[in-house]
This record gives C-alpha cells, structure tokens and sequence, in this order.
C-alpha cells in the first residue's frame, strides 16, 4: 500500500479506472507523453470484458465510418505495439467471411466495395479458393471475402504487457482497488479519487471501466448511458488442424432482423494454438445476469455445423460468457465529459474493445496534452445527440 | 414435467429418491454409470446385483445418462442429458436434487503422471467394480480413512500391498477423542480393516508419503519419505521400493459444478467448492436441494440422511406429504456433520507437500503444465487473480476442465502469492459439465421458459464479434 | 476363452473381454497400461482415477473419439485404438 499513500501527498496528474485492454493502452500512451499515471481496477487485471475477449483485432466487421477510422488507426498501432512489446503475440491470421446465400453473398460483394474505397484490403475470393483456403468449409458457398488485415491477440497477456510498460514509465498499477467515490471541485472539475486505499489527487480521471463505466460517471454525478451486452462462446476439445484462419458467415451483413427478447447471434469459428475452435457468437440484453442459456449455446453450435459441417461430431469441453459494454448508437464514447471537466470518458466499444484499444489511447492521449487528435473525435463525443440516456 | 429431478444416484440420490417417491412425488433418478450406486455402492459390473433402493413404481431410472447442464426457470429446472453414445435428451422437473457426490484428491509428486499410478478412488474402482487386480506389487498414499478399505480390498484380491503411506498421524484424533466415542460404528469399521491389513503383514505407516515415482514406460518403483509434522518431507530415512501400481488419495473434491453453475452459494472457506445448504437441504437457489458429498465431503452415512432429508423437504415443498422421522435426521445429520469436522481436521493437507515437487513435476495432467510455469506466472508475470492465471498456463483448460489439477494449482498459487487468492471457483465452474458434442447441443429444443428482454437494439447491422 | 468372454482388438492385437467389464479394466488385465501419448511432450498415459473424471484413459473405439474407457463398456469384436495427437488431436 506504499505506492499510494505517496500518491495522498503528491496526487497524479491521471488516474485511469479500469485495467482492462482500454485502461491499459490509454495508461501506457499517457506515460510515454510524460503524464503520471495511476491505474486502479476493482478486480485483477483483464478481469471485466477484457478477460472475456477472443483477442480479435478486426477491419472485416466494420462498415466505412468513424469506428473504420479508429479500428484502421488502431490496427496499425497494434501493429507496432506488436513489435516494440516482449511477451504477447499478434497473430496476423486473416480472416473470412463467408455467404451461404445470394443474397448474403450480394450485400458482401456490397459493403467490400465501400470497405475497400475506404482503405480496407478486402479480397473478393471464389467458392473454389474460399474452399482451398478452408478444407472443411461448406460445399454451400455463395461468396467470399478475404481481409488479410484481421489480427488476434491473448488480450489479457497485451493488457498486462501495456502495464508493464506503463509502470517502466512510472505509471502506479493498483488491483483490487475499487474507486468508492469521485471529488470534484468548486468549478465542477475533478480534483480527486477516493479508495478504500486513500485518496489520490488527480486532475484527469480516465472512465476506461468497461461495464462498469456507468457506475464510474454516476459518481461523478452524471448519467452516461453505457450496458451490458452479454455474449457466449463455444471452445471444443483440442483437435487436429481444421480450421486455418479465423471464418465468419456474412448472414449478419444482410440480416437485420432480431431474434426474441432482442438476442442476435453471428457465426464464428477459428482454430487456437492449443488446438481447440472457439465458436461464437451471441449478443443479448441481460444485465450482468452471469448464467447460460443453453437454446442460445444451441444456436451457436447449429450455425457452427452449417458453415463446417465436419464440426458437428466434436464435443464442446467449455462455454464461457463476456458482458459488452455498449452505448445506444453503438459508437464508442471517448472524450471529455462536458458536464465534468477533467473526467475523461473512454469506453463503450462493446465487442471491438481489444481491436479499437490502442486507437483510442492515442485519441485519449491527444484530447489530453492538446494536440491534434489522430481521427476526428466528434463522432465519439460523450454529447453527442444519438447518445441518449436508454 | 416430472416432480423431482435427482442427480446421481448414489446412497444421497437414492436417499432423496425413495423418500420423495414414497411421499408421491414422481421421481427422474438420472445417473451416469451403468448401474446405480455411485462410487460408495459399487456392485462388481460383470455381475451386477440390483439395488432396491433404487425401484419404485413413482421413479423413472435414466441410468448411463451424464448431465451436461442444468437452467433453473421460474417454473422449474431444465436437465440436458447426453447418454455415452451421445443421445441427447431434455427433462424439465418442478424440483432438482444435486447428489453429484465427489472425487479423489490427489497432490502431484514427480513421476505421478505415469501409467500405474491410480488414484485410490481408481484402484478400488477396478479391483471392487471390475475385479481386476492394477498392479502385483502396490503402494497405497495419501491420507484419509479411504486408505485402509483400498489397501484391504487389494489384499484381499490377492496384490501384496508393500505398505499402506499416511501423511497425517493417529496421534491427531486425540483431540477429537469426545466425537469419535460417539461413533462406535466407524471404530469398528477401522478395526475389520486393520485386522484384514495385519492377517495380510501390510504395515501401515504414519508420517510418511510417495514423494516420487519412476520408470520408463509404466512406474516400476516408488519413494517414500518420512514427513514432519507439516508435511515437509525429511532428508533421512527414504526409501525407494519396486511397485508396478501406486493409489493416491488425500480425501475427496465435491462435484459442485451443476450447482455453480445454478448460481448456488457455496460454503465459505471450503478448500474446495461445496454447496451451502439449510438444515432441509435446501440450495440458495428455489427448487433446488444438494445432499451428500457436495454439501462437504463427510462419507456415506451423512450422504443418505442428507438424501433423506433432501427428499422430505422437496417432497413437502412441493405439497406432499413429506414422511416422519425428520427431526430424527436432522439430529443424525448433526451428529455426523460433527463426525465429518473431526476427519477434516485430522486429515488436513498440510502445506510442507509443496517441498516435494520439482519445477518440472506435472500440475495439470491434461494440458501439460509444470509447476514452474505456475511459479513463472506469479513471479515474472505479477498475475494475482486464479482466473488469469488458469488463461495463462492453461491449467484447467484441458479435457478434464480443472478437475484434478484445480485444488491443487490453487493451492500453489496461494503458496507464490503468499495470501489467497479471492476467485475460488475460477477452476471449478462448468457450465458445460461433460464433453458434449456440437451435433448434440444443436439438437437441444428452444427453451419457452427462458426469461425474455423486450425489444431489439436497433437497426445497425451488428459486428462479428 | 470360458464361454462368457470374448475377443476384441487394441491397435490391431487380439484382447479378451468379459461382460460388463470396460475397455480399461479388459486392457489393463491383459497387461496393457498405456493407452496414448501426449500431445506435448509425447508421454505415456492410462487409467489413472478410474472413474470418468481425469479424461486421462481416452482411446477410440469403432472410430468413435474421444471414449474414456475407464467408463466404456467392451463388447465383441470392439476395435479399439490408440489415438494419435497429430490425427486426435489429444
């Protein structure tokens, strides 16, 4: 407990909650500019959504706009990060998406084309080549896309090495630390934090709590409209090579409609070292609700028999869940509250956290020190007027 | 929808299924081995004698039948059944009784991944339930009462049992001296065994531990070390001695895993998770009840009053008449429970095991993983929390998810860190509780109890992940 | 062979099953104790709780996989084989 009761006398210039892949890319950008930096979780590192993470670093999911601007920036800072960090591996698998029907095979073709004037190397790939690629594959392929841009991590192993090197730059790491309350001043700035530890003077609070962040800005006496999304994954028995790169059925591109109860789910499936195949994947509203519903699981295993139908006499050993952390119009927040200088908000990226994390470092970085922001903020702003209190 | 739902149908299950089915409650007794009977009532399977306990016109038996996973629901439980083949079925029931009983503990040593080393729990399964000797030559560890029946029966059956290890000494019943005098049944239990052990010349030796095994493609010897009174094992007196089995038990791990993944609440401070219960049996959780070994570890006679006392509590919540007797069973559940704390302490993994393993010795069987990479994950990783630790060294990860290696990976993490850790159940949740095959899950129909969310989230076309 | 066993086959070598006995017991009374390799490092494993919760004695029987044969009863004419990591996967 040293480390803070230094910090009760001196303060820092940022405290960054949460230890998560956002938390952690903010903390080591804020370090590198020359900031001090703390970085408190209620729990361990990762232990939120991070933990939860496939390590999916994504261009494929992301239609032309302002999340492709940050995910384009973010993917190549990842790409650095990949070479300056010891101890985690960026694997450029690639990945593909394909469409078992026209009509999902035609909005594809469709949004690859926008995707690629936009800058992403979306390659159009015959049935035949999707195949060769894919072995186990579907005989029943309308159209495929290869993005060989898409990326995976261990998210909890980048987040610990982020920290690491944050704490190299002097930045404090403290786990099992909840905030229980924030101060603000006279002007309405933030002046403070307080833990069961002590109270640590900071003139920027980073809201970086993922699921939590709602709670965060409630203690700052604002409402921020950020919930949990819950989702399942599949991870079967360790197996023989069958699957190469990481695979998605395009059906979401086309289909819009909700299943019951406001539950999507999306088709994918990629092989791990250890040999097994994760399969997701699942989004409903549930609050923080940690069981499993099994006709969802159900769902999850029947799409994952359509695109490999090779899959359907391997055991699943495993399921596991992760809450999102969404925001009504889907954008993630990022920025500095209006209604509390100094509270700086950075969250909300619901399932593309691990992929938009050092992207949005960098943006949280530049709104702080003042320099030009490396995408155009606007979209993310925390006040902007698609993001209405749910 | 049937009644009640009981899981395992050893003496808790049986217990729980006869006293709900004699109180009118129609009974799904499902359980994964061929016969009834669980680990305790074991029946040699080439020619099984049945079991009365288990028939009733009001229970339906679904035996060779393995629960994959269990959903409580306003109107009731949802149980997903899978048979060894792989057949899939859904029983829905107003009430569920967990009597999922529990398994060997055992504690790594050097060379215990080899072939011919069982588990004590193994060694009676093949020599009682099969009839077949593992070994000609056989070392019997641990600590525990379980180890005496396990080396009689090996005797019996014709092995030599070289010598029957107890870490722990007799010495520390006398402070249990007031509860054992009440049990004057378990002492005559003990006595039957020693005397099959003396008519056989095993010697007994307290205070004592395989600390490694070796060979070069089954084990072929052992060696056994004095330990202190911590369980650190001593320079002196060791002793490498030829065997071709080994069985290791330091007691028994519940098999809580459909109970947390119920959202049951546990037992705080358990070194293993077990389910917390009222005086009826009943979980946290409304409609379900837990009796026997997942309750805690306390042996068979505590397992078929808990079932007992499961059974009536169901039976009466569920507006039958429950059966007399239950303040009787309350009281012997008390007396045992007493019983079963006098075991735990006597028999207590002490931490100086840890002093036996070697960086390389083998903590997660399935996945391959040594000691060291625990100590590296702590050391150089400043990883704190189970959780992370298990998604880094991918211990209990594998096949068996977490259940041999859980406790013990746990044990010494706690031991690196220097404090415990606070996600106790980090190794121990299953949502998916046995191998399922993707075909099967598939199959399982929608669930029309399923608590729904209005409305969708709007019109954006949704990302992959 | 008395009249109640019968045989089967473990990688291709002839093995005597009795009724009700399992896959595991019937080979470790032949004398067989090692049932795969590990995947890592290539290891022998066999039976080792006896009771379906170590997934340790994991073998092929009638092309099905991965079977425990601590639990899996033999019958008649059962092939049964080793698994092979790199064709298993464990």
């Amino acid at each position: 407990m040293s480390r803070i009761m230094d910090h009760i006398n001196r303060g820092v210039d940022v405290v960054v909650i949460g230890a998560g892949i956002v938390g952690a890319a903010c903390a080591d950008e804020l370090a590198a500019a020359g900031l001090s930096v703390a970085v408190l979780d209620k729990g361990a590192v990762g232990s939120g959504t991070t933990g939860s993470g496939e390590g999916n670093l994504l261009v494929s999911d992301k239609d032309p706009g302002p999340e492709l601007a940050l995910a384009q920036v973010s993917l190549r800072r990842w790409r650095e990060l990949g070479a300056e960090l010891p101890s985690f591996a960026l694997e450029a698998k690639g990945g593909l998406v394909v469409a078992t029907s026209d009509s999902a095979a035609a909005a594809l073709s469709e949004r690859a084309a926008r995707q690629r004037a936009a800058g992403v190397d979306a390659v159009p790939v015959s049935a035949t080549r999707a195949r060769s690629l894919e072995p186990y594959l579907t005989p029943d392929v309308a159209g495929a896309v290869h993005y060989p841009e898409d990326m995976q991590l261990q998210p909890v192993q980048a987040a610990a090495a982020l920290l690491r090197r944050a704490r190299a730059r002097g930045a404090t790491l403290l786990t099992e630390t909840p905030v229980t309350a924030i101060d603000r001043g006279p002007d309405g700035r933030v002046c403070a934090v307080r833990t069961p530890a002590g109270r640590l003077d900071a003139g920027i609070v980073v809201n970086a709590a993922g699921v939590a962040s709602a709670g965060v800005a409630a203690l700052a006496g604002v409402p921020l409209p950020i919930a949990p999304r819950r989702g399942y994954v599949l991870v079967t028995e360790p197996l023989p090579p069958m699957v190469n790169s990481k695979v998605y059925d395009a059906g979401y591109v086309a289909d819009v409609a909700t299943d019951d109860g406001g539950l999507q789910t999306s088709t994918v499936v990629e092989a791990t070292d250890g040999g097994t195949i994760l399969i997701g994947a699942s989004r409903e509203r549930a609050g923080l609700d940690p069981t499993f519903r099994v006709d969802v699981l159900a769902i999850l295993a029947r799409q994952a028999i359509r695109l490999f139908p090779a899959l359907a006499g391997v055991h699943v050993l495993r399921a596991y869940r992760g809450f999102r952390p969404y925001s009504p119009d889907h954008l993630p927040v990022i920025g500095e509250d209006p209604r509390v200088p100094g509270l700086v908000h950075a969250t909300g990226h619901e399932g593309a956290g691990i992929g938009l994390a050092p992207g949005t470092a960098l943006l949280v970085r530049d709104l702080v020190t003042g320099r030009d922001p490396v995408v155009d903020p606007r979209p993310f702003r925390p006040d902007r007027p698609s993001l209405v209190a749910a | 929808m049937t009644d009640v739902a009981v899981i395992g149908a050893g003496p808790a299950g049986l217990a729980a299924a006869r006293t709900a089915a004699h109180a009118g409650c129609r009974v799904a007794l499902v359980d994964a081995g061929a016969h009834p009977g669980g680990q305790y009532l074991r029946r040699l399977a080439t020619a099984p004698t049945p079991l009365p306990d288990a028939v009733h016109p009001l229970i339906d038996n679904f035996q060779g039948a393995s629960v994959w996973a269990v959903e409580a629901r306003p109107g009731g439980v949802r149980i997903h059944l899978r048979s060894a083949a792989g057949e899939g079925r859904t029983l829905r029931a107003r009430a569920l009784v967990l009597a999922t009983g529990a398994y060997d503990r055992t504690l790594p040593f050097p060379g215990w991944d080899l072939p011919g080393v069982f588990t004590a729990g193994g060694l009676q399964a093949l020599v009682k339930g099969q009839g077949v000797l593992p070994g000609r030559r056989v070392v019997v560890a641990g600590s525990g009462p379980f180890l005496l029946p396990v080396a009689a029966a090996l005797a019996t059956a014709g092995a030599r049992v070289v010598a029957v290890c107890d870490a722990s000494h007799p010495a520390r019943w006398a402070r249990h001296l007031a509860t054992v005098s009440r049990h004057a049944g378990k002492l005559a239990e003990l006595g039957h065994y020693l005397r099959v052990l003396r008519r056989h010349r095993v010697p007994i030796r307290f205070r004592h531990a395989v600390v490694r095994a070796d060979g070069d493609q089954a084990v072929g010897s052992v060696t056994i070390a004095r330990l202190a009174g911590d369980w650190t094992p001593l320079p002196t007196g060791r002793q490498t001695v030829a065997v071709d089995a080994v069985g290791v038990g330091f007691g028994f791990v519940p098999s809580a895993e459909l109970a947390l993944a119920l959202g049951c609440d546990l037992v705080p401070g358990a070194a293993a998770p077990a389910v917390h219960t009222d005086t009826g049996m009943r979980t946290s959780v409304a409609g379900v009840y837990a009796a026997g070994e997942i309750t805690g570890v306390g042996g068979a006679a505590l397992a078929d009053v808990e079932g007992r006392l499961a059974g009536a509590s169901v039976a009466a919540d569920l507006g039958f008449t429950p059966p007399a007797g239950t303040a009787r069973d309350r009281r012997r559940r008390a007396r045992a429970l007493r019983f079963a704390a006098a075991l735990d302490e006597v028999y207590a993994i002490q931490p100086g095991w840890q002093q036996w393993l070697t960086g390389e010795t083998l903590v997660c069987r399935c996945e391959e993983v040594p000691v060291s990479a625990i100590h590296h994950a702590v050391d150089d990783l400043a990883i704190t929390d189970l959780r992370s630790i298990k998604l880094t060294v991918r211990a209990g990860m594998g096949m068996c998810q977490g259940r041999v290696c859980g406790p013990t990976t746990r044990a010494i993490a706690e031991a690196r860190l220097g404090h415990p850790v606070t996600d106790v159940t980090a190794l121990s949740t299953r949502p998916i509780a046995v191998p399922v095959s993707l075909r099967t899950l598939a199959d399982v129909p929608p669930d029309d109890t399923a608590p729904t969310r209005p409305g969708g989230c709007g019109t954006r076309p949704e990302p992959a992940t | 062979m008395s009249d109640s066993e019968f045989g089967f086959t473990f990688d291709g070598e002839p093995v005597t099953g009795r009724p009700g006995a399992t896959v595991g017991a019937a080979l470790l009374a032949a004398g067989i104790r090692t049932l795969r390799a590990t995947r890592r490092h290539g290891r022998p494993r066999g039976l080792f709780c006896g009771i379906g919760v170590c997934f340790d004695c994991l073998v092929s029987v009638n092309g099905e996989t991965p079977v425990r044969a601590c639990l899996t009863p033999v019958a008649p004419g059962d092939t049964v084989t080793s698994r092979r990591p790199e064709v298993d996967g464990r």
